[in-house]
């Protein structure tokens, strides 16, 4: 198929950006949209210009290194898949596609479609862990139970790719799913107790330290998210939050 | 004692630092929220008896007009209560815009979300501006009758003034056009922010069927009452 391109081209983080129209042809139903991108810069390389930078590294779903703000909506319009998952067959021939970088005052653009997205590594580094020692003396993990129902939660929540797409898809640009979801999966299990109370604490004033700003509900980013992480887990969030303020 | 003095202190001064988190903020935005929906289930109680009983319709309002507790617990409360939702409203939205940064050549919006729920400070303004309109209507004359004249009565040509005063307001087309406007708004705000606020208190329950079912009637039934009152004695009198 044959499709037009609008693509956000930004020379630096100083430098003021602008949409720039590009053509490709031939492209594959079958290819990934990072394989279309592919098939465009060798094209602008041919053709001696600067090609799209854009951010991806395992191209099968699980890094979340990809991002992308195509035709309106964090990873495109397809549903529960990253970027590098999204197929060309989501899209017609002689369309239109935008993209755009996601866009939060806490994600600056580095260039082009590549956004630094290291305030959600801070947020993590907060209190996104638990101080175990792992070297050599690892325990059984049979040794403590846990529910089904709280280990699979936890297991959930842990899916979260740290992509970002909640936050470029929200429209106050709220981390609050991303960081929701790494609170929970220590809030659900045993091991995540000792270290509760200062865990939410940090890791909310990381989030407002970093400039993210305030949930209203919306739910845009459990739709857009390609791992499905629940808004069940903002609540939890809030919880953990109310908790902490009373202990 | 000292210790337990001091512990409460700690407490109190935690909270503080709790209620000035950005999620902290979403829980009281959400507490005052209740409260005014809440209000607003009294408030058309007693409104709509209007609709069969002009004597039970002055005699609530009436108890509720000169009634201590009503007048200087509840009332300074609900204010209170209102103009901290609408500051905190403005607070939110003016932070969320400070973390959009540049705004999307092309955002599809409606792909993941209601209208309602991305308007909220739309919907919020427009009831904002019918709440002015509301107390230049009925509360400014009220007060004024009551202290500063001192007419804690509630009497006119020799019975209560409340039904006539209420129907005299709704002769005026005008009037109810943009009450109605704002009551359609005021179940938009609610479609969205019934279940949402149940979601900021860290409850699930607003995600499931009965709460949303529950938000929806509210959101309907709460405006819609309203609007029918006004329509009903613009037509009836
Ligand atoms: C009787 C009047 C009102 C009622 C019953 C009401 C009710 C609600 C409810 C239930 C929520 C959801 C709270 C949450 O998500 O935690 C909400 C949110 C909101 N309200 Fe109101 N509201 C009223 C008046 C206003 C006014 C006058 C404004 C003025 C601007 C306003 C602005 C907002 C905004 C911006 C939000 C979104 C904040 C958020 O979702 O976190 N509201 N309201
Ligand atoms: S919650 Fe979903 S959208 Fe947000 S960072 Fe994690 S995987 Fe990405
Ligand atoms: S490149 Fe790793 S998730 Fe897309």
């Amino acid at each position: 198929m044959n499709l037009t391109l609008k693509i956000w081209r930004q020379k630096d983080s100083n430098a003021k950006g602008q949409m720039v129209d590009y053509k490709v042809t031939d492209i594959s139903e079958h290819m990934s949209f990072l394989e279309m991108m592919d098939v465009l810069n060798e094209q602008l390389v041919n053709s001696g210009e600067e090609p799209v930078a854009f951010d991806h590294d395992c191209r099968e779903g699980i890094c979340g290194m990809c991002s992308m703000y195509i035709n309106g909506e964090a990873h495109g319009p397809d549903r529960g898949v990253t970027t590098c998952q999204l197929h060309m067959r989501m899209f017609n021939d002689g369309d239109t596609i935008t993209i755009e970088p996601f866009r939060a005052a806490a994600f600056p653009v580095i260039k082009d479609l590549v956004v630094d997205r290291t305030a959600f590594e801070r947020i993590q580094q907060a209190g996104g862990y638990i101080s175990v020692n792992t070297s050599g003396n690892t325990q059984d993990a049979n040794a403590i139970p846990i529910s089904k129902h709280a280990a699979d939660e936890a297991m959930d929540a842990a899916t979260c790719i740290g992509c970002g797409a909640c936050v470029a898809t929200c429209k106050n640009s709220s981390a609050m799913l991303f960081v929701g979801a790494k609170v929970s999966q220590y809030a659900l299990l045993p091991q995540g107790q000792v270290e509760a109370v200062d865990r939410v604490q940090n890791m909310v004033a990381q989030m407002d330290l970093e400039g993210f700003g305030n949930c209203t509900n919306t739910g845009a980013c459990e739709v857009e998210c390609p791992k499905g992480i629940s808004l069940d887990n903002i609540a939890r969030m809030n919880r953990e939050l109310m908790k902490a303020a009373i202990k | 004692m000292v210790l337990t003095f001091a512990s409460v202190l700690t407490n109190i001064l935690k909270m503080t630092g709790f209620f000035k988190s950005s999620i902290g903020r979403k829980v009281a935005m959400a507490l005052s929220a209740f409260f005014l929906m809440f209000f607003l289930i009294i408030h058309l109680a007693v409104n709509i008896t209007s609709l069969f009983s002009e004597d039970l319709f002055n005699e609530l309002s009436h108890f509720m007009g000169t009634n201590p507790l009503v007048q200087f617990a509840l009332q300074p409360v609900l204010i209170f209560g209102v103009v901290f939702h609408f500051v905190m409203g403005f607070v939110l939205e003016l932070k969320n815009k400070k973390a959009q940064g540049v705004a999307y050549a092309k955002n599809n919006g409606a792909a993941n979300s209601t209208w309602m729920s991305r308007n909220m400070i739309l919907s919020g303004l427009v009831i904002l501006a019918f709440i002015v309109l509301h107390f230049i209507d009925f509360w400014f004359p009220e007060i004024n009758t009551k202290y500063i004249q001192g007419d804690m009565s509630g009497m006119h040509d020799g019975g209560f003034r409340y039904f006539h005063e209420m129907v005299e307001k709704f002769h005026n087309p005008v009037r109810v056009g943009a009450y109605i406007v704002a009551f359609v708004l005021l179940g938009l705000h609610l479609a969205h922010g019934f279940t949402s606020a149940f979601q900021s208190m860290g409850s699930t329950a607003g995600r499931k069927e009965t709460l949303q079912k529950l938000g929806k009637a509210y959101s309907i039934i709460i405006p819609l009452g309203f609007i029918i009152i006004a329509l009903f004695h613009h037509f009836n009198h």
